[in-house]
């Protein structure tokens, strides 16, 4: 069936990625300008794999230390007393405070480690040129574009806490470390999705059936 | 050097999947997805044009007021505590963690601000039947910036922040907070209505002698 879908790639075009005319380079060339907007144009985004893969070890690593260290400290009179995201999620979690715990939970650990784990599947599976469920696999890369960004949401709930809570000497809050490699993860894993192509997943298919 | 564009202009390649295909010519409030991995490739709507203008200028008033007003305050034995949206960023900056204050300040402030600047600049610039080259570039900066504007995401966090917070203090709610629930809703629908396909077929071709040669041979092609 998907012998019968030609690709632009298959047929020498190439579609903008910024205004998506197409159209054919010249004789032999991999790589010209749009005739519309000057954007450079390839057939995919140049060494695509690698610059996903070094973003995704990078997020990964910074993971680490975005859950071990604090991204919230606490100080009262009685001393100062520091949270780590997790340890957060802990102390919303009440028998009224339960939904807002769970929103911190998904937005910063669940959806973080869920979008790792997701970009390294498609690498993987694109990697070894696989050509079973490319319909849902596509359909994995767009929820993953669209749920990155809410990770953030952990770096402003602290941040707007540590402005307001400043009553010197009674109790203040300041941010922690674990806070800029939050904001690295969060950071790091839109570029690896942004530099990911999803028109590879549909090139495996093509290239094992002629 | 330029590639040469293909004759065909309804002829299109899907941007998640690559397949080659014939956009076909849809009315107002009608949309085409590929058929192989189900993308959107093109919506219309009826007046889209005014109708994002309005809604551009709508939220450039809104995105003033948001960012001159105080969002959040709080209150206790006494004493008040007051932030504004850039607050967040300065608190940041002036505490050590100058990294994360300057990515809450784009995220919030300066990105929001641009892609509304942008469309503005976008929809003045394209307002006749032809648009200069400029159009062409502030929309490719446009797509770049849409994904770094989260106030929408910031009012979530502020949300949970001020919830948290209400357990410790009285919170007065800021004009900019209500400001800012009703800006995400209109940044969302003009995200939505501005057409990029309608806009980049005004825009002046970088390699004119191409489009020309491409003119000419539609006019060729359609004469029986």
């Amino acid at each position: 069936m998907s012998a019968a879908a030609p690709t632009a790639m298959q047929q020498g075009l190439q579609s903008c990625e910024a205004c998506g005319l197409l159209s054919r380079p010249a004789a032999g060339e991999q790589e010209g300008h749009c005739p519309r907007c000057d954007a450079r144009l390839h057939f995919r985004k140049p060494a695509s794999v690698q610059r996903a893969c070094a973003y995704l070890v990078a997020a990964a690593v910074c993971f680490i230390p975005a859950n071990a260290l604090p991204v919230l400290t606490s100080r009262t009179a009685a001393g100062a007393e520091s949270h780590t995201i997790l340890e957060g999620v802990v102390l919303l979690w009440s028998p009224t405070g339960w939904p807002l715990a769970l929103i911190v939970l998904i937005a910063s650990v669940m959806v973080p480690v869920a979008k790792i784990a997701a970009l390294a599947f498609l690498l993987m599976t694109v990697q070894q040129g696989s050509i079973r469920n490319n319909e849902q696999r596509v359909r994995l890369y767009r929820a993953v574009e669209l749920v990155g960004r809410w990770s953030m949401v952990d770096v402003f709930v602290t941040t707007y806490t540590a402005v307001l809570i400043q009553l010197q000497p009674l109790m203040s809050f300041e941010a922690g470390p674990g806070l800029v490699f939050f904001a690295a993860v969060v950071v790091l894993t839109m570029l690896a999705a942004e530099s990911f192509d999803p028109r590879l997943i549909w090139d495996a298919k093509e290239s094992s059936h002629g | 050097m330029h590639n040469r564009p293909v004759s065909d202009p309804a002829l299109t390649a899907c941007p998640h999947c690559d397949l080659l295909q014939r956009l076909p010519q849809i009315e107002p409030e009608e949309s085409v997805r590929c058929p192989r991995c189900n993308a959107e490739l093109w919506r219309r709507h009826r007046d889209w044009y005014p109708r994002t203008l309005a809604l551009a200028i709508a939220t450039a008033i809104l995105y003033v007021v948001a960012n001159a007003t105080p969002m959040l305050g709080l209150s206790v034995v006494g004493r008040e505590v007051v932030t504004t949206v850039f607050g967040g960023a300065e608190y940041l900056w002036n505490n050590g963690w100058e990294s994360v204050g300057a990515l809450v300040l784009f995220t919030v402030v300066v990105a929001p601000g641009l892609q509304i600047g942008f469309v503005l600049a976008i929809l003045f610039g394209a307002r006749g039947d032809h648009a200069p080259r400029w159009v062409g570039t502030l929309l490719r900066c446009y797509r770049m910036i849409c994904t770094w504007s989260m106030i929408e995401v910031m009012i979530l966090g502020v949300l949970v922040a001020l919830i948290k917070i209400a357990e410790l203090a009285t919170v007065i709610p800021g004009l900019a907070l209500f400001v800012l629930g009703a800006l995400i809703f209109l940044i969302a629908a003009m995200q939505a209505l501005l057409d990029p396909r309608e806009l980049w077929r005004k825009v002046e071709w970088a390699d004119a002698d191409s489009r020309q040669a491409l003119a000419g041979h539609r006019a060729e092609g359609s004469t029986p």
